[in-house]
């Protein structure tokens, strides 16, 4: 029974109870597949079918959360999966968000790949040890050992009218944390192909939709397509000012930039895709173009991606800027419930097209 | 509609050895060998030789923070001896070491950890721990989650245990991992050490139940009180859970009753807020003292065997400190590689700019400083 001989230290990567990771090859922005077409299927859809591919490829993956299964998703993301998969892999949990985070980060742990829904970010704020302090943490406290390839994923910002305790961007919190990766797409074309590369990543990925695009329509492809970690994508190309922005707010930037164009304003829009890693040369090589920058960013200013975002700006480009820096957050307080403030209170496009002229001038 | 009793439930207490060292043969029929209890008793010396050195060492600060260990061994050596050894799966706090370097641990990994080294917290491939868990309570839900990671890949006759104090059942993760280990029905067995105080708060001031548990009613979860201090009923205790959970049978508690002889780290001072009456009455029922005891009561020990144990011990704890000290010290590299799977872009620079002594954390301000100083 007594073993007190003492070996060497090991030399290790991830430790064989986490499991072996495949990322996907991936290829350039041109070499994706076709944004055009008529297989037009909603956000929703897109961010099932890239669960159900990945669940097909790999037996280890499994989506967990409140309301998944047998009532297919509180707001029907999981539609049908139950049927698919079986109550094996697709888990309705107890309210316990602390609960099935921390579970998932013990099964992942020991080989499995859990996708985590929370039916709202504003929800996983009672899961903050186990996503915060645990997920990105283990594989530091351990050497480089204990990987944790888990994905959080839900709705994030203010869903329509939801009121403060319901309506969190946690992007601006969380970002702050090293060890995990955040992804939040603007788009169903988007969310699809970075939702199947957060699962087959081998680290914590946080994942962040919107309820209020869960219903919007786009072309996906049939074809299979991967998008990577920390490549923005320019929507709009322009000269006269740089849009940066990530989430939904970007299709406000593409609204403000079709009001500005119509006053001879032409602003290139850059969607960031994921917060971490973010793609900030892409950022740089856009402003050293235009040589202003409005950054719109739907959580709080104080501290937030918008306030790095600049941060970076200004120790990579200070002197390419021909005005200062600018920023259009959601304003410095919590969620208003009125519908005309709680509109005001985000970015929009009057607030955005506002903001570019006041970079302008 | 008359009232009647919706539902009853009783508490089972369970001690084989007492402090006197008198073995109940009935109760601790079919327990342990004696080979086995010899054995048991070696660990927990060398258990005890390694903490009073780890003490020391940090008193002479040779090593950050440490959490004695100091009179719980039993309960620590008895539930290891209780789990498989390279087949069931551990995940500790920090008031067990015997039952980690019993399964495998080699010990200057736990002293290595201490010194501040996350390279303590490495888990060498076929020992089945996870990293050492210092946040109270997160570790439980880990553990419901291996469980549970097992239970749907179909795999026989593998169980895990986690660790944790009574103050950890204040917390929300105690009661989230419960709960979930017992609506899964996962092979896991939750182990209390009820060493009476959470730092200097003591257990009755923590909770208003009488025992720890009684809160693994509320989640219809087979639950026991043993004395923590003997070896048979902790033994047998963890042992009819393993089985129980190997059979398909879920989860099991067990509040193990024992009391920490030392303060809670390095960092406090226990005769602040202890009674000393009360840490002298604790003293009498050192676990060692009544292992021993029942040892010699079966002519199984002699004081010549006490000698050699004692001289064993020292030389595996000063080679086991010699080894934990001559590792090198982590690299600036280690920083950022243990960050994320594969170094991202960002992290790779911050890591070359560290080199060069930047302003900031891109390559392009490497020169800045030199600029700066040449003005």
């Amino acid at each position: 029974m007594t073993t007190l001989d003492t070996p060497p230290m090991i030399e290790t990567p991830i430790h064989p109870a986490v499991g072996e990771w495949t990322l996907p090859e991936f290829v350039s922005e041109d070499q994706l597949p076709s944004r055009e077409g008529d297989r037009v299927i909603q956000y929703r859809e897109a961010l099932r079918e890239a669960m159900s591919e990945e669940m097909r490829k790999d037996k280890r993956v499994f989506l967990i959360g409140e309301e998944v299964a047998e009532y297919n998703g509180a707001y029907k993301i999981s539609q049908g999966m139950l049927d698919e998969f079986g109550p094996k892999r697709i888990i309705d949990s107890p309210i316990s968000e602390n609960g099935f985070a921390g579970a998932c980060i013990g099964a992942a742990m020991a080989g499995l790949r859990p996708i985590v829904e929370f039916m709202s970010w504003s929800f996983s704020l009672v899961a903050a040890d186990p996503i915060l302090n645990n997920a990105p943490k283990m594989l530091y406290m351990s050497g480089g050992q204990w990987g944790c390839p888990i994905v959080f994923r839900g709705n994030d910002g203010a869903g329509g009218q939801l009121g403060s305790t319901h309506s969190w961007c946690v992007e601006g919190l969380y970002a702050n944390v090293p060890g995990m990766k955040m992804a939040i797409p603007s788009n169903p074309y988007d969310a699809k192909g970075l939702l199947k590369t957060a699962i087959c990543d081998p680290d914590p990925v946080f994942f962040l939709e919107s309820e209020r695009m869960l219903g919007d329509k786009a072309h996906v492809p049939d074809e299979e397509y991967y998008i990577p970690f920390g490549r923005a994508r320019r929507v709009i190309e322009g000269d006269a000012c740089t849009l940066v922005s990530f989430g939904r707010p970007v299709n406000f930037c593409v609204e403000a930039a079709e009001a500005l164009a119509g006053e001879g304003i032409n602003v290139e829009v850059l969607d960031m895709r994921t917060i971490r890693p973010l793609d900030i040369d892409s950022i740089i090589e856009s402003v050293k173009k235009t040589n202003r920058v409005l950054v719109v960013d739907q959580s709080w200013p104080f501290a937030g991606i918008s306030s790095e975002v600049i941060t970076q700006i200004t120790e990579h480009a200070f002197d390419w800027l021909d005005a200062p820096p600018a920023r259009v957050n959601t304003r410095d307080v919590p969620t208003p419930y009125a519908k005309h403030l709680e509109y005001d209170y985000l970015p929009n496009p009057e607030r955005i097209a506002e903001g570019v002229r006041r970079v302008m001038a | 509609m008359p009232r009647r009793k919706a539902y009853e439930a009783k508490i089972d207490y369970l001690q084989i050895l007492d402090e006197n060292g008198k073995f109940d043969a009935r109760l601790g029929k079919d327990t342990l060998s004696d080979e086995q209890v010899i054995d048991a008793y070696e660990q927990m010396w060398i258990c005890r030789e390694l903490d009073e050195t780890a003490f020391k060492l940090q008193r002479s600060g040779r090593m950050g923070t440490y959490p004695q260990n100091k009179g719980q061994e039993a309960a620590a050596v008895g539930s290891a001896l209780a789990m498989v050894r390279g087949q069931d799966w551990l995940a500790p706090c920090y008031r067990e070491n015997a039952a980690l370097f019993m399964h495998g641990l080699p010990m200057h990994y736990i002293l290595l950890h201490w010194m501040g080294d996350e390279r303590g917290n490495q888990i060498p491939e076929g020992v089945n721990q996870t990293p050492l868990s210092i946040p109270i309570g997160t570790h439980m839900l880990h553990a419901t989650g291996i469980a549970w990671a097992m239970k749907l890949r179909k795999e026989k006759d593998k169980a895990v245990i986690t660790y944790f104090g009574d103050g950890a059942t204040s917390e929300g993760d105690f009661h989230g991992a419960m709960n979930f280990a017992s609506t899964l029905k996962v092979p896991v067995v939750f182990f209390c050490q009820n060493n009476e105080w959470a730092i200097s708060v003591p257990r009755h001031e923590q909770m208003n139940s009488p025992t720890v548990a009684q809160k693994a009613i509320a989640y219809e979860m087979p639950t026991i009180r043993v004395d923590g201090n003997d070896l048979f009923a902790v033994y047998k205790a963890v042992k009819d859970a393993r089985e129980r959970a190997v059979e398909g049978g879920g989860p099991s508690f067990i509040e193990a009753v024992t009391y920490r002889l030392g303060d809670h780290t390095t960092a406090d001072d226990a005769r602040r807020y202890r009674d000393q009456k009360e840490l002298d009455a604790w003293l009498e029922k050192d676990p060692l003292i009544r292992t021993r005891k029942f040892l010699e009561s079966k002519d199984l020990w002699s004081e010549k065997q006490q000698k050699k144990l004692g001289e064993r011990a020292k030389k595996i704890v000063s080679e086991v400190v010699k080894t934990a000290e001559g590792i090198g010290e982590p690299s600036t590299n280690d920083i950022f590689d243990y960050t994320f799977a594969e170094l991202c872009d960002d992290l790779k620079t911050q890591r070359d700019t560290m080199r060069t002594s930047s302003l900031g954390q891109h390559p392009e301000q490497a020169g800045l400083r030199g600029q700066a100083e040449r003005v």
